[in-house]
Formats: structure tokens, C-alpha cells, sequence
């Protein structure tokens, strides 16, 4: 069964922590990623780049509206995910805890919903 | 089978008691559905109630249940494949017909490989998982393993029937559909995991113990759900010594359920209680397993509060009861879970132990950092010692405080008595 793990953690951090200590961060998510790919747990995952740069957009009586910014203002936001396949909560849970902003961040593991069969 | 019984409702009430857990647990691992297990488990019962009154009840009601409730399940299936046709439920239909042809040989061979008695621990496991919400993992619980009805389970816990109903629906929901295993999890889980489970049924029997509002100080078919869910832990878990520690605390506050109110309904403390009503045998299983969990492993949070209970016990008049060894024990206690709760009760045995004076020094400190705010019985203690130490005024002002916080009508009587008497005192 497949899981949306969904990276949330305050952003501003980022921009306080210094080269080496990004560069840690990086080479932490880098383990985390060749690790999952190995056990075949990997079917996907992206870095997003900030809430500052996202746009908002919503149809509403047929007029698009088109705001700067994320879909609500949170404490943290959503800077990445994975999906991956696992064959039920406990191991989705385990991978998740493994992800490195687990530990200073949430992660959110939400089940992807099977396609519907005709 | 047997031949034709009188079978009264009670019995096939009690009956329903003791196996649908068992039932259902089983039923659960086969075939691997919540709703099917329970809709299956229903159907089961209601043939019973049908053929037992006339063939009797079979040597082992709970593999004639189980074996009843799958032929049920294959036509639940079957009704709803008509008219979903949903890959997942053709297939279950297929493993299930195997299944049951292969099981069709010979009753024995089913009893013995059917019901496992691991399933009931799977099911406890899997209903306290952390995933759930906590009132839902309670809710779960009572109505899985303890066989109590929604109608119960609200009433028990003072919720809206809907609300219950939803919590149901959604718990067994998110455990289908976010996949949740149904398995007892790995040793490098277990304890943190049967730590969740001990805190279900802990909260159980305190809300039996100590209804959180409304009338009645004690609600007994709570304790007494608790208590057979404490006996199951440790029946499946004979290694656990917290699951001793947890159902010899349970036994022993339960001890002293007869003599917790008085004639008139009225609250009456420990050193109040007619000891010779405190239920002996309770008393004596709960000394054995304490001194049990003890022998094993260093005692965890309900091995020490069990010993504090066991100190109680053993006292044959309140007067006997060594407080300095109590206090001495909620020390220990506050290593393992510092709480200001925790402290609170170690001031009142420290008042015991040495003075109300001192217990009271303990009590201001422990209102001043505020963590206790809104919490009744910390007025209530405070005014307790000042009384005993005739600040009359003090303790009109921390009874009044109490009175504004409690929910429980019983204790809010004995509040208000005692801040009768003191008003009196002050003319």
C-alpha cells in the first residue's frame, strides 16, 4: 500500500543555520533517500522550495483568484515528501521516523487511496 | 450437544460476555475486517439464541460461534459482492471456501488450530494502537474485548450516543483504511506499546473508580471490565510484571469498593471505611501479585502505586497505617513519572506522616507553581489540613475554591459538609 509522507517543519530555521549545518541536513536526507530506495520502499520524493514562493489559486463562481503565498498561514510548513510503498501503518511509521525532520519537524503519513476499479 | 436447556436470557447474556471477545478476536485474524467479524459474529449469536435452547449449548461455545460466524461472513461477502464487486472480496470468498472445506473434517481439528489465544491479544494490541485517538482506543476496547454496547460505552463515559458511534465508526475506519496490522507488535515495540494498553484500561477502571461527574461514586461494571481486562493481560503476558502490578492495584482499590459510601450515599474517606467490608479474597490476590511483580522486575508506575494500596491493606485500622513508608513510596513513585498530581498525594502522607503543618508547607508551594490550577482536590487537601490546624478562615477559602471546581455530586456534598462544619467553627 502506498503512503504520502508529508515534511513539515518551520522554514525560517533554514535560513539560521549556517553551510555546514545545511550541509549535514542535506547529506542526512541523501542516507535517508538511497536507504529507502534500497529496501525498495521509494517510489518517489521532492524538495519544495519555500512558501515564498508559492501561489494560491482557487475557482470560486467561476472567477479564478490568485493569491500569493501557501493555501493558509501555519507554524509549520510543508517542505517536502516521499511516497513510498509499505505493506501497512507500523512500517510507513518506521520509515517515517527515520526521515531526518522527524526530529525537529512533523511528518504527516497519510494513505494514498487506492484507484477505483470499474 | 447436549439436550434442551432452560436457557434464561441472563445466561446467554453472560455467555455473550465472556466469548464475544474471544469470538471476535478470532473472527478478526480470519477474516481480516472489523465490520465483516462483527456483522458475522452478530449473526452467530443470534443462531445461538435460536439453537441452543433447543440442542444445548455445545462443549465449546466459542468454536461452534467462530466456525457459525464464518459460514455467515461467506454470505456477507457474497451480498456485498453482488453488488460491488470489489477484486479484495472475491478473493477473501475464495481463501474463506478453501478454508472452510479443509476445516470441515473434523471439529477437533478446528478447535485446536482455529482460536488462537494470541488473537485476544492482537485485538487489545491493535485496538490501543497509537494511531488512534486515546478515547477511541477506550471505546474500541470496551466494546471488542469487553463486549459492552455503544449505549454502554456512552452512558460509562458520560459522551453523546452519537458521538460514541462516530468514534466507533471512525476507529475502525482508520484502522481498514490506513491499514493498521492486526498483530501483536515485535519485542523491540512491546513495551511502548503495552504501555498504551495499560493506560486503556487503567483509564477504564478509574472512571469506574472515580466517575469523573454525576452521581454515583463508583461505578462498578467498569472496575469490573478492567479487572478482567487486567486478568487477560496477565494471563497472555506472564512474563509482564507491570500487568500484575496494574491488576493487583485494580483488585485492591476494588477491595474497598462496598465501603466507599456511606448510608446515605455520602462520600467516606479511607480512615472513615468499616475495614471489615473490604473485600478479603480482593485484598489477598492483590498481596500475592504484588509481591509477585515485585520478585520479577524493578516496579514500574503501577507496581508502586499497588504497593501504596498494598500498605492500606494491610493496615487492620486506618491509625495502623504507616505513612512515613507511603510517602517514601510516592518518592519513588515521582523518580519514575514526576506529576504535580503525584506530589499532591505525597503531601497529604507527608501531613499523615509528619504533620499537617508540614504537608500544608508542601501544598502552598505546590499551589503557587500553578500547575494545578483548576484541579479540586488541591483546594480540597488544602483545606483539609488547614482544619486540622483550626486556620478556620484558610480553610473556608480553599473548601469554597474546591466547591467551584468539582463535578462530582457526591464529592460535592462532603465538600460542602465539611465547609459547613468550618463556617461553624469560625462563629
Amino acid at each position: 500500500m502506498q503512503y504520502l509522507l508529508l515534511i513539515y517543519s518551520n522554514e525560517s530555521q533554514w535560513g539560521r543555520m549556517s553551510e555546514a549545518e545545511l550541509g549535514k541536513v542535506f547529506g542526512e536526507y541523501m542516507e535517508f533517500s538511497k536507504g529507502i530506495t534500497a529496501s525498495g520502499h521509494y517510489k518517489g520524493g521532492n524538495r519544495l522550495d519555500a512558501t515564498s514562493k508559492a501561489t494560491t489559486i482557487r475557482v470560486r463562481d467561476g472567477k479564478r483568484v490568485v493569491t500569493d503565498g501557501p493555501f493558509a498561514e501555519t507554524k509549520e510548513q510543508l517542505g517536502g515528501y516521499f511516497l513510498i510503498e509499505a505493506k501497512d501503518l507500523d512500517e510507513a511509521i518506521a520509515l517515517a521516523a527515520k526521515v531526518p525532520g522527524a526530529r525537529w519537524g512533523s511528518i504527516e503519513v497519510r494513505p494514498i487511496l487506492p484507484v477505483m476499479s470499474s | 450437544m447436549g439436550c434442551p436447556v432452560n436457557l434464561e436470557r441472563e445466561d446467554f447474556e453472560k455467555i455473550y460476555r465472556e466469548e464475544s471477545g474471544r469470538v471476535l478476536a478470532t473472527l478478526i485474524r480470519l477474516l481480516g475486517d472489523f465490520d465483516l467479524a462483527e456483522e458475522a459474529a452478530q449473526e452467530a449469536f443470534a443462531t445461538a439464541l435460536e439453537q441452543w435452547p433447543l440442542q444445548g449449548i455445545p462443549t465449546n461455545p466459542s468454536a461452534w460461534l467462530v466456525s457459525t460466524a464464518r459460514h455467515k461472513a461467506l454470505d456477507v461477502i457474497r451480498r456485498r459482492t453482488r453488488f460491488q464487486g470489489k477484486q479484495e472480496e472475491l478473493q477473501r470468498l475464495a481463501e474463506l471456501q478453501v478454508e472452510n472445506g479443509r476445516d470441515a473434517e473434523s471439529e477437533d481439528v478446528m478447535l485446536s488450530h482455529v482460536l488462537q489465544s494470541d488473537d485476544r491479544l492482537r485485538l487489545i494490541f491493535t485496538c490501543c494502537h497509537p494511531a488512534l485517538k486515546i478515547e477511541a482506543q477506550v471505546a474500541l476496547t470496551l466494546r471488542t474485548l469487553c463486549g459492552l454496547t455503544t449505549e454502554e460505552i456512552a452512558r460509562a463515559f458520560l459522551s453523546p450516543l452519537p458521538t460514541t458511534a462516530q468514534r466507533l465508526v471512525r476507529a475502525k475506519q482508520k484502522i481498514r483504511d490506513a491499514r493498521i496490522p492486526y498483530r501483536v507488535p515485535p519485542m523491540d515495540e512491546l513495551a511502548e506499546r503495552l504501555a498504551a494498553v495499560m493506560l486503556v484500561v487503567y483509564l477504564v477502571f478509574n472512571e469506574g473508580y472515580n466517575a469523573a461527574s454525576g452521581d454515583a461514586l463508583v461505578r462498578r461494571d467498569l472496575c469490573a471490565e478492567a479487572i478482567r481486562l487486567g486478568r487477560l493481560l496477565c494471563e497472555l503476558l506472564p512474563q509482564e510484571a507491570e500487568a500484575r502490578g496494574l491488576l493487583a492495584l485494580m483488585l485492591l482499590h476494588d477491595s474497598r469498593r462496598d465501603t466507599r459510601a456511606g448510608a446515605n450515599g455520602e462520600m467516606l474517606l479511607l480512615e472513615e471505611q468499616d475495614r471489615s467490608q473490604w473485600n478479603r479474597e480482593q485484598i489477598r490476590e492483590g498481596l500475592a501479585l504484588v509481591e509477585s511483580a515485585l520478585r520479577s522486575a524493578p516496579p514500574g508506575v503501577y507496581s508502586v502505586q499497588a504497593v501504596i494500596a498494598a500498605v492500606h491493606a494491610r493496615a487492620e485500622r486506618a491509625e495502623n497505617t504507616d505513612w512515613a513508608q507511603i510517602a517514601g513510596l510516592y518518592d519513588v513513585l515521582l523518580r519514575l513519572q514526576p506529576s504535580p498530581v503525584i506530589e499532591l498525594n505525597r503531601a497529604v502522607a507527608v501531613a499523615m506522616a509528619e504533620g499537617p503543618a508540614e504537608g500544608l508547607r508542601l501544598l502552598d508551594e505546590l499551589e503557587m507553581r500553578g500547575e494545578l490550577r483548576g484541579y479540586h482536590l488541591l483546594s480540597a487537601a488544602r483545606g483539609d489540613l488547614a482544619r486540622r490546624l483550626c486556620q478556620w478562615s484558610t480553610a473556608a477559602d480553599a473548601y469554597r475554591q474546591a466547591l467551584a471546581l468539582v463535578s462530582n455530586e457526591t464529592e460535592r456534598r462532603f465538600l460542602a459538609r465539611r465547609l459547613a462544619e468550618t463556617e461553624s467553627q469560625r462563629q
